[in-house]
């Protein structure tokens, strides 16, 4: 005993407020985006990165890809992947589009249609994992090509072209414009898409680290045979996390849809890796049981930091994947470097 | 052989000539044991005992092919780990007790958080949580200075206790331990087998399954001890002593032979 007490002394004089805030995931992922901030106000040659004009573009390309994120991250610290989650976007979009343009279908209910097709595709995704035990990276690999494959195939066979169109003849699109792609703020232009992300993040935040349900997901992914001896639904735990990742990305693919009226059938590929990147920028551990809401959509801002402040730098915006590959390099340094350096109880 | 059984049913748990088949495979013949509140009974085996295959008719996870498995007198009907939970039986199984990366309070309240409020604005009773999780631990005697730290910061005897304290916590009429010093130095195993003693007094049925019968001798006061899915002996603590049991444990005889063997290998 005289032992365990010691160590636990050792262990309170480390413990100073700094510290604590040291130990947060998200930690890094803020640090990276205030250096990624300042760096693109500085090469910015329009003048409009840093104003309200600027946040207006940035915030937007964040949003679109934080309210993924957030899921993926959530998912993650479950312990698992969703590869399948930049297909969706596309799949989605396309699935109510073609609901409103061929068959005549009114926005709202093709709306609500294409929500519950999405959970069932993430109801399918996990209950795939947990039954089989395969690594949801395969399943989920295997989905996103399945649902690429679809996406072609069912666009091209009922429109003879690989994209949705006249979506505004649906009836009712006026008001689902309003409420997933509005531009507020004028003459800023912010999407509405932002206080979608916003919101979502600070729900996601709060059932994570305030509720049962996000002590599950923590245990899951940290250890599933613990999480399952002491009395977790391991199971449900994560079918229903694969159910909220692929509903967020239906919710950016309507997005999409009403924003742009129409969808390509090509859409929303090879997005999943940049939600995974927004995801492990903002501390979330490949391994599972670690990582913050909070974090991954930091980590959104980043990317849409980096897409926009390339654009407005003047430089060619093929630019902006290395720039991709080389936050999440750093990112995952940093927080590694930081994990070891002041947690301790990371492995 | 036969194995004295006619105490009045105050035991917590029993056993009566259960045999577990797996086509056919018999993993346990016609084993009975009983274990009393208030005590530590330690089932003793090696290797391929069939001491797995009994925790796991303990604690739910299968059901025995013949025999009875009584709790408190009456029959047990368990069809999932999370019922025997439910009704008082809880094990700490070695290594899968406890997720390293979650903090103190997180573990132990793990399955069975406590929350305030009302659906959808439920959430964990943190304050509680944290506070209760100190003062029960504080209670077994193990000083945790921050609960918010993380389980893997903790030594191995140290995460056993967590466990250990969170199942009585929890109520649990029976405890079982899974080799819970199987992994641990000498002094860590010292500090688990203190905490065994804690929740014995607290009036816990421990039941306590090991290889190591110095370690069972410590703290024991029944000991069973089993050999290729049968009982073959069973001892109370007054009736043994510590070489007995080593000797019992090992296979007297075998034990003797393998030593004969080892010695002329070692002078050849």
């Amino acid at each position: 005993m005289s032992t365990a007490i010691a160590a636990g002394d050792e262990r309170l004089a480390r413990s100073s407020t700094f510290v604590r805030v040291m130990r947060r995931p998200e930690i890094g992922a803020l640090m990276g985006a205030i250096v990624v901030y300042v760096f693109f106000s500085a090469v910015d040659t329009t003048g409009t990165f840093v104003g309200l004009n600027g946040a207006a573009r940035w915030t937007d390309v964040a949003a679109t890809t934080g309210i993924v994120a957030v899921a993926v991250a959530l998912l993650m610290i479950g312990g698992e992947f969703d590869l399948s989650a930049g297909v969706m976007v596309g799949t989605s979009g396309l699935f109510a589009g073609l609901l409103i343009s061929e068959y005549n279908m009114p926005v709202w209910p093709a709306i609500a249609l294409t929500f519950v097709f999405a959970a069932c595709i993430g109801l399918l995704n996990g209950w795939l994992v947990v039954k089989t035990g395969l690594p949801s990276f395969i399943v989920t690999l295997a989905m996103f090509f399945s649902l690429r494959g679809v996406n072609l195939g069912v666009t091209k066979l009922l429109t003879d072209t690989v994209r949705v169109a006249d979506i505004d003849e649906g009836e009712g699109f006026e008001s689902a414009r309003a409420v997933f792609a509005a531009e507020l703020w004028q003459p800023y232009g912010f999407k509405v898409a932002v206080i979608w992300w916003v919101v979502l993040t600070v729900i996601a935040t709060w059932v994570l680290t305030r509720t049962k349900f996000g002590n599950w997901i923590f245990a899951v992914g940290g250890d599933k045979l613990a999480a399952r001896n002491t009395g977790v639904p391991v199971n449900r735990t994560k079918i229903v996390l694969f159910m909220y990742t692929s509903t967020s990305a239906a919710l950016v693919g309507i997005i999409s849809l009403m924003r742009l009226r129409s969808m390509q059938a090509g859409q929303g590929v090879g997005e999943e890796f940049v939600f995974i990147i927004a995801a492990v920028v903002g501390g979330c551990l490949l391994t599972g049981g670690y990582g913050s809401a909070i974090g991954a959509s930091i980590g959104s801002a980043i990317i849409g930091m980096a897409f926009i402040g390339i654009a407005y730098a003047g430089w060619n915006t093929d630019w902006s994947w290395l720039f991709l590959g080389l936050i999440l390099f750093v990112a995952v340094l940093t927080n590694s470097v930081i994990g070891k350096r002041f947690s301790g109880g990371r492995k | 052989m036969t194995i004295d059984n006619t105490a009045v049913d105050t035991a917590a748990l029993r056993l009566d000539g259960v045999t577990m088949r797996f086509g056919s495979v018999i993993a346990l013949s016609d084993v009975s044991i009983h274990v009393d509140p208030g005590t530590v009974t330690c089932v003793l085996g090696d290797n391929g005992a069939g001491k797995s295959t009994l925790i796991k008719i303990l604690s739910g996870v299968y059901t025995p092919s013949d025999g009875n498995f009584l709790l408190e007198g009456k029959k047990a009907n368990f069809s999932s780990p999370r019922d025997a939970l439910d009704q008082g039986i809880a094990t700490v199984f070695q290594d899968l007790a406890t997720v390293p990366l979650m903090s103190v309070w997180r573990n132990f309240f793990l399955g069975n958080e406590p929350t305030k409020g009302f659906f959808p604005f439920r959430r964990l009773n943190t304050k509680y949580a944290k506070d209760a999780c100190k003062a029960e631990l504080m209670d077994m005697g193990i000083d945790i200075r921050d609960p918010d730290q993380a389980v893997g910061t903790l030594s191995g005897g140290e995460r056993q206790a967590v466990a250990i304290a969170r199942a009585v916590h929890f109520g649990a009429k029976v405890l079982i331990l899974d080799e819970p010093t199987s992994a641990l130095g000498v002094k860590q195993s010292g500090v688990v087998l203190k905490y065994v003693l804690q929740a014995k007094e607290r009036g816990v049925a421990v039941v306590f399954i090991t290889h190591n019968p110095h370690h069972a001798f410590l703290v024991g006061d029944r000991f069973f001890l089993l050999n290729r899915g049968k009982m073959i002996a069973q001892y109370e603590r007054a009736d043994v002593s510590r070489e007995e049991l080593v000797r019992a444990m090992a296979g007297g005889a075998e034990l003797d032979a393998l030593a004969h063997e080892i010695e002329t290998l070692t002078t050849e």
